[in-house]
């Protein structure tokens, strides 16, 4: 078969996830030659900003379209959560540097299972066919797995590896079932083609397609841990080096939005009154569930994955809602929770220091006296979780609880707020504790530049967000008009 | 009739054998009664004019996997594990959870009637080529990067099982 068009067009597609792949591999290979692990993430990092900028390039060229037999799709779409993506990446590997060699945890690999996971989020959010999903989302969930179990040395480290590896093999399973249900009733894997099949073979009361979607939303709601999928995420959460933790309450979680919207948007959008009703259900446990249990945690990693899990029930208010208007206000949620979250982990990250974990909450007991940059910063990151004007985050749920509004679903972003201000408990908790108590001993920081750096890039964004809101909102709005 | 026949076979022996296989004492055991298995499951490919996937059953799943499977058994005390009870305090709510699935399959699968529209490769298709062609034709062609995603999450897999294994890092 002859090189045409249409194959040089797919790996001009794909390349900004060849470079990933490509770049993954050339670490492995540096990591023999080379000692300083620095040098490594440096290179992981010069990968990525390559990545990105092909992808600009594309995006600037005005290329999109389905290539590889319809099976890869370059739109606007999967454009914006690979930004998301991206940022997830550069953040995770600013803030690992000094975590892992205070955990002694630093390998090449690291970086490299990073890159190669990030790559796989990025297939997901470009897939048009669900084989490309499903590899794509195993590809994620493979390097995540070993990422989460990294820090051999601790036993925590791979208790969570162990859970969170037999607990996602059985959610790929789910989502294979629902796959092949899928196939055996409209005979095609492609997403476009499946919508179209539905309606020509009739197929819209089949029971049988029901089941296939319950399988669907079982597999994606374990991937963005919504409440009874949950189960994992607080374990996990707890167990994994704080660096990766950060990575999979973001990168992961948008990547499992990405291809909710994607397959329930375009394969299954005549059946939203069915799914809606489910999505609806699950989000208000979600919501309940998350900020409730979040109350109790005095372990503030595990604190985090609570509030993760309720995270996730406000952002599918944009997949319920299924307007334009709510796919842009929940990938704005991502985008604007992305920089939040990942900053909240590094400050947890900076209290990490030889011997001290600094998860708990007594650790921040006074931190306002002795350190008071760093807890001026963590207020920032707590303000803006709970939704606290001016910071970006409540922005995020602004537009993304109008947009519910707008499409009609007003008694379930009551409740949405309702479990906003339940969750200022436990945030505001912790800028209490900072603020009103008194030092208990001293608390060391370990600074590093890089960790500064996504510290300042995280609290710069979310506050600049909460001023000038509009600026992700229009590149959102802009990225919704493909699906 | 004869089709009918054989598949009621195979379906009957399967079902018999996956019970067999979880509630031996014996982990060996287990593992023999997966192996009779996963040839049955190969001869139900064969009646569906697959082959080539027949044998990539046998020799992936009863070659390779299986063996590792004895390894890893071999690595455990089976002592111990012999002793042990085989179903724990869950048990009653699996049996629920089963029955009210194979309940809620027999009433799915009794209403479907439409069935979807056949692709290019019929029976006389794969068979005027050869299946195994066929398949990497198809391969190398549509599903050249599915095909090409998996290569790199086996190279992941095999990261993975160096990272978590090697000795330990000073």
């Amino acid at each position: 078969m002859v090189l045409d068009n249409t194959i040089l067009l797919g790996i001009r597609l794909i390349s900004p996830e060849l470079i990933l792949i490509c770049t993954g591999l050339f670490l492995l290979l540096l990591d023999i030659l080379i000692k300083r692990k620095e040098t490594v993430a440096f290179a992981g990092l010069i990968g990525i900003f390559l990545s990105i900028w092909v992808n600009l390039k594309l995006s600037s060229l005005g290329l999109s379209g389905n290539v590889f037999s319809g099976m890869f799709v370059f739109d606007r779409y999967g454009s914006f959560f690979k930004l998301i993506f991206y940022i997830t990446a550069i953040l995770t590997i600013l803030i690992s540097l000094r975590y892992l060699t205070i955990q002694k945890g630093g390998i090449g690999e690291y970086y490299a299972l990073i890159l190669f996971a990030t790559a796989g989020m990025m297939f997901m959010a470009s897939a048009s066919d669900l084989i490309v999903l499903y590899l794509g989302l195993e590809l994620m969930a493979l390097s995540t797995y070993i990422l989460t179990g990294i820090l051999r040395g601790q036993i925590r480290s791979n208790e969570a590896a162990i859970k969170y590896f037999l607990l996602g093999a059985f959610s790929s399973a789910i989502l294979l079932y629902g796959i092949s249900l899928t196939y055996g009733l409209t005979g095609t894997t492609n997403i476009n083609e499946i919508a179209s099949s539905l309606q020509a073979l009739n197929l819209l009361k089949s029971p049988m397609l029901f089941l296939g979607l319950i399988f669907f939303i079982v597999a994606f709601g374990f991937k963005i841990a919504l409440v009874p999928f949950h189960m994992w995420a607080p374990d996990v959460y707890e167990g994994a080096p704080t660096s990766i933790t950060a990575f999979m309450s973001v990168g992961p979680k948008a990547a499992g939005f990405a291809v909710f919207g994607r397959v329930f948007f375009e394969a299954f959008g005549s059946l939203h009154l069915e799914w809606s009703g489910i999505l609806i259900t699950l989000s208000i446990l979600t919501m309940a569930i998350g900020s409730i249990l979040a109350i109790q945690q005095t372990n503030l990693k595990r604190m985090l994955a609570y509030s993760s899990i309720s995270h996730a029930g406000y952002a599918i208010l944009g997949i319920i809602s299924a307007t334009p208007e709510g796919v842009s206000g929940m990938m704005n949620y991502l985008l604007i929770y992305t920089f939040m979250n990942i900053g909240a982990f590094a400050v947890l990250i900076m209290l990490n220091s030889e011997g001290v974990r600094g998860e708990e909450l007594s650790d921040y007991e006074g931190l306002a006296k002795t350190h008071p940059l760093a807890s001026f910063i963590m207020l920032i990151f707590m303000f803006s979780l709970t939704g606290i004007p001016p910071t970006a985050g409540f922005m995020a749920k602004f537009y993304l609880f109008m947009a519910a509004i707008k499409a009609g679903y007003m008694p379930i972003v009551i409740v949405a707020v309702i479990f906003s201000v339940v969750s200022a408990f436990f945030y505001l908790r912790v800028v209490m504790y900072m603020y009103m108590k008194e030092p208990k001993g001293e608390v060391a920081l370990s600074t590093s530049g890089s960790l500064n750096l996504a510290l300042i890039i995280t609290a710069a964004v979310t506050l600049l967000i909460g001023i000038f809101p509009s600026v992700f909102l229009e590149i959102a709005k802009a990225s919704v008009g493909g699906l | 009739m004869l089709p009918q026949i054989f598949f009621a076979y195979f379906a009957v022996v399967i079902t018999v054998l996956s019970i067999l296989v979880i509630t031996r004492k014996n982990p060996v055991h287990s593992v023999i009664w997966m192996l009779v298995l996963f040839v049955h499951i190969a001869a139900l490919y064969i009646f569906l004019n697959a082959e080539f996937l027949a044998a990539i059953q046998i020799i992936v799943y009863a070659g390779a996997i299986l063996v590792l499977f004895l390894f890893v058994i071999m690595l455990l005390n089976l002592k111990k594990e012999e002793q042990e009870r085989k179903f724990h305090g869950y048990w009653p709510l699996g049996v629920l959870a089963g029955t009210f699935f194979i309940v809620f399959f027999i009433l799915i699968l009794s209403k479907i009637s439409v069935f979807p529209k056949l692709g290019p490769y019929s029976i006389q298709a794969i068979q005027s080529e050869g299946s195994i062609m066929t398949i990497g034709k198809v391969l190398y062609t549509d599903y050249i990067l599915p095909f090409e995603i998996a290569s790199i999450v086996l190279l992941v897999a095999i990261i993975g099982a160096v990272v978590l294994a090697k000795k330990r890092i000073e």
